[in-house]
């Protein structure tokens, strides 16, 4: 399991040195997946199986994906042109061939966790919903608010005249009554300045 | 030798977090930023779990659960304010956001 560590952490830190370097957006994205699926395999080296596959399932399925639907939208091909040539796949292969050996080695035999006992997923969850059921609460409202300020963020500009419109129409419905008022209570000081 | 691997795990955590944050300081796609932030985030979440096995409890690996949820709110308002960037600026080179009006 020391060796699994070892060679996990190498391929984390090529694979993450390549998401800096690398000057296709693409390319850096790729290389980003497989610096999380390589700590992945860390985790799980560490003895820390359910994060592990939390790492795979929300960091490089939901948040990558998230990037790619980004990098869909931005329509970025005048900057960069987004197909991937045949020769960019040969290193994020290689590394990943890498993790896919030792994801094998490590589920196929019997291998001793580094920290000497394994904290499964029955454990996190009971202090998930044990001492810490209030961060679990204040995450939920976390992810709503951030759901709702994208989805106001990213409108689009005929839902942002729309709703332009819409409030300016809403402000002159409700300011004719306040602007009667206003006039009446401008009258007797306008009248006052021309005496 | 237990414990000295649960060090480099530390030290891993802190090598992937000194490369993200070289990346933050040089690359000017706002994607890649982001990315970068994503890899700080996920250093971070490495620490905590590290921790978290070397006393043998659940605690690192809960924060670990923090840190996630936290990284996606952040990732999705960061790529609304990506989107909303290029429509009224017309690039991604965060050296353009160099006005508050854009």
């Amino acid at each position: 399991m020391t060796a699994l560590f070892y060679i996990a952490a190498v391929v984390a830190v090529l694979s993450t040195l390549m998401v800096v370097t690398r000057r296709h957006l693409v390319h850096a994205l790729l290389y980003l997946v497989i610096s999380l699926f390589a700590v992945a395999v860390v985790f799980y080296t560490l003895g820390a199986p359910f994060v592990a596959a939390l790492e795979v399932i929300v960091y490089a399925g939901a948040i990558m994906m998230l990037f790619l639907f980004a990098v869909m939208l931005l329509n970025l091909q005048a900057d960069s042109p987004l197909r991937v040539p045949r020769s960019a796949w040969i290193g994020p292969a290689i590394l990943v061939a890498v993790l896919l050996a030792e994801m094998i080695y490590g589920l196929t035999m019997e291998t001793q966790p580094l920290a000497g006992a394994e904290v499964g997923p029955q454990a996190v969850s009971e202090a998930l919903y044990g001492p810490y059921v209030l961060g679990v609460e204040l995450a939920s409202m976390l992810l709503l608010a951030a759901l709702i300020g994208a989805r106001h963020v990213a409108r689009t500009s005929d839902e942002e005249e729309a709703t332009a419109s819409m409030e300016r129409s809403r402000a002159a419905a409700g300011k004719r009554p306040a602007a009667g008022t206003q006039s009446s209570a401008q009258g007797p000081a306008a009248e006052e300045a021309d005496a | 030798m237990a414990a000295v691997s649960l060090d480099h795990a530390l030290v891993l955590a802190a090598i992937l977090f000194a490369i993200g944050f070289a990346g933050l300081l040089t690359r000017r796609n706002l994607i890649v930023v982001l990315a970068c932030i994503e890899i700080m985030l996920n250093a971070a979440g490495l620490a905590f779990v590290a921790a978290g096995a070397r006393w043998g409890q659940a605690d690192g690996q809960v924060m670990f659960l923090f840190v996630l949820a936290m990284a996606a709110a952040e990732v999705a308002v960061g790529l609304a304010i990506a989107i909303r960037f290029r429509q009224s600026v017309k690039s991604l080179d965060i050296d353009d956001a160099d006005r508050m009006r854009g």
